[in-house]
């Protein structure tokens, strides 16, 4: 309960995978680890959809629907009557959110 | 910082702008104003470094290559960690916005990494294809199409720039490297952006509630948009539950329960106004922290786009039903007062 983050979109193809291990590389959260054949997806709920580990799977072994997880943004798109989907993350607009890593 | 010379690119095929700019790893008290001008919000889009290549030290054709964002808290960042090194700096042209956003949005990306590796010339510049692009650049970084495209090999650097002497040293980034943390400091230097964004508002139904319902309810407006503007990303870690809503409900609920039980102790109203004023603080504060905590996703670099959404979804309502009705009591109260009933 309380806990909206348990499931998300990552999906990870193991029959596809080359073990080439770019994905527990560039994720930061720790979601892959490495196995003997292929990587293993050990914390799916660590997930935030950055979509780093898709966009650099060489093999499209692993699909996310990537997007930056900001209610302000969401909200935002919401209220002008707009698809949630499409609300872009506005970082670094003078009027936007902020994200907070540099 | 910005003092360009020309290289030598007579043996070129393709057109470069024959400039490669020279910097240091000193950081002046110019650049730490203009870092805490970024951070209090100040022309947020204006803190730019020019994009293209830099000279840090004194590289030759075997210095190591790194990427970074035309932001300047970002680009100062990693040269700052440069020091005593001899390298190149391939800033990118993100708008002024850091690595990990810009990434986000594509604009530290693939199309603009390949274009820069072009347009500077790099592979003239130096006998290597290495490119060390910042981990948090990956979510717009395919580094088999970088290699694909530019011939250069992408190579993840560690997640922050202080890590990168060690990891030059070992040639690796340990697991530890590579993951994202949000401690203190971190959620600290947002509060000022946090509250830059809502100083107007706040101020305007500040004085409106003064004037209505006096300065109590002023002191609570004030007091629940600070609770969850600063206290919210202080306490975030120690909140009990995961999602932002419920741990800015009960952060908001804790606040509010003073001026609940100040209103409840106040004036010589009857009994039924006193119990029906109390509840309003307690309706809309934990609403309005709930609120803000629940904004506050899009700082964190944790939150899941599907996991925010499911939030908005379920607790959104929520806020709006206990703000609504806050709102109709607290009304209902004031006219009751002006017209003389209580």
């Amino acid at each position: 309960m309380f806990h909206s983050y348990l499931v998300n979109s990552l999906k990870f193809h193991k029959d596809r995978c080359i073990n080439c291990k770019r994905c527990i590389e560039v994720c930061p959260h720790g979601v892959f680890s490495a196995g003997e054949s292929h990587v293993e997806l050990v914390h799916q709920a660590r997930c935030m959809e950055c979509g780093a580990c898709a966009l650099n799977c060489p093999v499209q072994a692993i699909e996310v629907e990537s997007g930056v997880g900001c209610a302000w943004a969401m909200i935002r798109a919401a209220l002008r009557g707009r698809d949630m989907d499409s609300g872009e993350c506005s970082c670094g607009g003078d009027a936007g959110s902020c994200c907070g890593i540099e | 910082m910005e003092t360009s010379c020309c290289c030598s690119c007579s043996e070129q095929k393709i057109s470069c702008s024959c400039s490669i700019f020279q910097t240091d790893s000193h950081i002046t008290t110019a650049n730490r104003i203009d870092h805490l001008l970024a951070r209090w919000g100040y022309k947020r889009s204006g803190h730019t470094v020019r994009p293209g290549l830099y000279r840090l030290g004194n590289p030759d054709a075997d210095s190591p290559v790194f990427a970074s964002a035309n932001y300047t808290i970002s680009f100062d960042i990693l040269r700052s960690n440069l020091k005593g090194f001899d390298a190149y700096i391939l800033v990118l042209d993100t708008k002024g916005i850091n690595v990990w956003c810009a990434a986000g949005k594509g604009t530290f990306g693939t199309d603009e990494l390949v274009k820069k590796i072009e347009s500077t010339g790099l592979s003239h510049i130096v006998s290597h294809r290495k490119i060390i692009v910042p981990q948090l650049g990956a979510p717009g970084i395919s580094a088999h199409e970088v290699k694909r495209r530019s011939g250069f090999t992408v190579e993840y650097g560690p997640v922050r720039a202080a890590d990168i002497p060690e990891y030059m040293k070992t040639g690796k980034a340990t697991s530890e490297m590579r993951q994202v943390f949000f401690p203190i400091q971190d959620r600290l230097v947002l509060i000022p952006i946090e509250l830059v964004h809502v100083a107007i508002p706040t101020i305007i139904i500040s004085i409106i509630l003064w004037f209505l319902a006096g300065p109590l309810a002023a002191f609570a407006a004030i007091t629940a948009v600070i609770t969850g503007t600063v206290l919210f990303p202080i306490f975030l870690p120690y909140l009990p539950t995961h999602d932002f809503s419920m741990k800015g409900f009960i952060l908001g609920g804790l606040s509010a329960v003073p001026f609940s039980a100040m209103y409840a102790q106040s004036s010589d109203l009857p009994e039924w106004a006193l119990a029906a004023g109390a509840i309003v603080p307690l309706l809309i504060i934990p609403a309005v922290v709930a609120y803000l905590g629940l904004n506050f996703t899009g700082s964190t670099p944790y939150t899941s786009r599907t996991g925010v959404k499911k939030e908005i979804f379920k607790y959104v309502p929520i806020m709006a039903a206990m703000t609504g009705i806050g709102t109709i009591i607290g009304i209902s109260l004031c006219i009751f007062r002006l017209a003389g009933v209580i």
